[in-house]
């Protein structure tokens, strides 16, 4: 075996990493907060509505979550232009297809979490005079969100290590920066050894941060 | 004689093709206390939860100083926020406590005095204090629900209903889920309560509580009430009800 390791040519385009990590994390985010939003209002209308809102919101979830990520990407980015009127960016593109894709998970985290929380809680707010509106921003929203907090930090996780998939559309995130390293420079160990440990890295510490986060939202603080 | 502060007239509900309340009567004076007892699934916490509109009810009437509480003068179901209204009026305390676990001791107090009464943030800790310190847990305000004994919950339970200065308090089965010993401090507080004049209205399966602390005792048998009188009355003439003197007799045979 004869392949001497060459670390020069990945400090010399420590950039490309950077900047592509930088946006990994920034798609990630975008994507999380989009899909909390598609997430939570699905929920909702799941739990209240009636079983034609609930067939088509299984519907969704199911086609989503049984398809790659990366044929939906393909078919947002390539597809949907040719069939309508339609332009934007990859990056643009790929948000979109993230957050729908996180959107299916996180309708099954929240509807859950709604349902997991006591009946006697809610006719608790009812007996002291609350509004619907009223008991769910401050009954159900709050007691949900501390049940949901530890799936939504795994969601979070995961759609990190997806926003990968991008590279396929040129997207300059963290995996297409190592693959322009590998084309431009031939140091193909290198450049995805560093951005494995790269990932790495950003995942153990996103990890640790959440869960200080859930830590201090649990219901319970020192049980 | 003055109108009844609470009037059940002939009130049914069914759940299903079970009837579990049939033409129920039942009145509640200002400042009386009346306890409720019977058998499960006689349909006592049933009747409690119809009176602020936890369950509806399909006939009869229930009034709350004159005002129909579940349906509007053309017998419509009242919308939502019109209930929410009427319930602000009456205060209830769950057999489970059933605090909103994310909120603190005082938390708990404060929602219904911000959200439904519209008091300041200020103001409504203050209340919150005053009514934690009638309870007893002055101390324990910043105490998340997890932090607290059962009874202690339910001492915050009887806070956050009381705080909320309702017309009528509604106690269903309130020391139920608690240790024996934890027991005594909550049926203190309603003592205080009942001392005070505050109208109440409770299902319990305390009959020695229900003895010493009401104006009278209702004892309710597969949806009807069955029989009703002042305690010593009512404990006294049990034997010619044979239903309940039977349920006294099992009551005494599993407490005694």
């Amino acid at each position: 075996m004869g392949y001497d390791l060459h670390f020069n040519v990945i400090w010399r385009n420590w950039d490309k990493l950077w900047g592509g990590l930088l946006l990994s994390l920034e798609l990630a985010v975008l994507s999380i907060g989009i899909g909390i939003v598609i997430g939570l209002t699905l929920a909702v209308a799941h739990v209240s509505g009636n079983r034609w809102v609930r067939g088509a919101i299984a519907t969704y979830v199911e086609a989503i979550r049984n398809v790659p990520l990366i044929l939906l990407v393909y078919l947002v980015f390539y597809g949907l232009p040719q069939a309508v009127d339609i332009r934007y960016g990859a990056t643009t593109s790929f948000v979109a297809t993230l957050s729908i894709y996180a959107g299916a998970y996180l309708v099954e985290v929240f509807r859950s979490g709604l349902e997991a929380i006591p009946q006697g809680q809610l006719d608790a707010g009812r007996a002291i005079g609350l509004t619907p509106w009223q008991r769910f921003a401050h009954v159900r929203l709050p007691a949900m969100t501390r049940i949901t907090l530890p799936a939504l930090s795994n969601t979070f996780i995961s759609l990190f290590k997806d926003t990968s998939v991008a590279s396929v559309i040129a997207v300059p995130e963290l995996t297409w920066g190592a693959q322009w390293i590998n084309l431009n420079t031939f140091r193909i160990v290198e450049a995805y050894l560093i951005a494995t440990a790269m990932y790495l890295v950003t995942g153990y510490v996103l990890l640790f941060l959440l869960r200080r986060l859930e830590r201090r939202f649990r219901i319970a603080r020192h049980a | 004689m003055t109108e009844p502060l609470l009037a059940i007239r002939d009130l049914s509900k069914s759940f299903g093709t079970v009837q579990v309340l049939k033409s129920i009567d039942l009145s509640v004076n200002r400042g009386e206390v009346v306890s409720v007892i019977g058998p499960s699934g006689s349909g006592k916490t049933t009747l409690l939860r119809c009176v602020n509109f936890l369950e509806s009810y399909d006939g009869g009437s229930i009034t709350i100083d004159g005002v129909e509480v579940g349906y509007d003068e053309g017998r419509k179901p009242r919308g939502e926020r019109a209930l929410a209204r009427m319930r602000a009026e009456t205060g209830m305390v769950f057999q489970s406590f059933n605090l909103f676990p994310h909120l603190t001791a005082a938390g708990n107090v404060m929602l219904g005095l911000i959200k439904v009464r519209g008091k300041s943030k200020a103001e409504a800790h203050e209340i919150a204090l005053h009514w934690l310190d009638r309870v007893g847990l002055s101390h324990r305000a910043d105490a998340l629900p997890a932090e607290l004994s059962g009874g202690q919950q339910q001492r915050v339970g009887i806070a956050r209903a009381v705080a909320m200065e309702p017309k009528i308090l509604l106690l269903d089965e309130i020391t139920s889920a608690l240790d024996p010993e934890l027991v005594g401090e909550v049926l203190e507080v309603v003592r205080g309560l009942a001392a005070e004049g505050m109208t109440m209205l409770m299902v319990t399966h305390e009959i020695a509580f229900a003895r010493d602390a009401s104006s009278r005792i209702v004892f309710m048998d597969a949806g009807t009430v069955a029989a009703e009188g002042p305690p010593a009355e009512f404990l006294a003439t049990a034997d010619d009800h044979p239903r309940l003197s039977a349920f006294l007799a099992r009551f005494r045979a599993s407490h005694f």
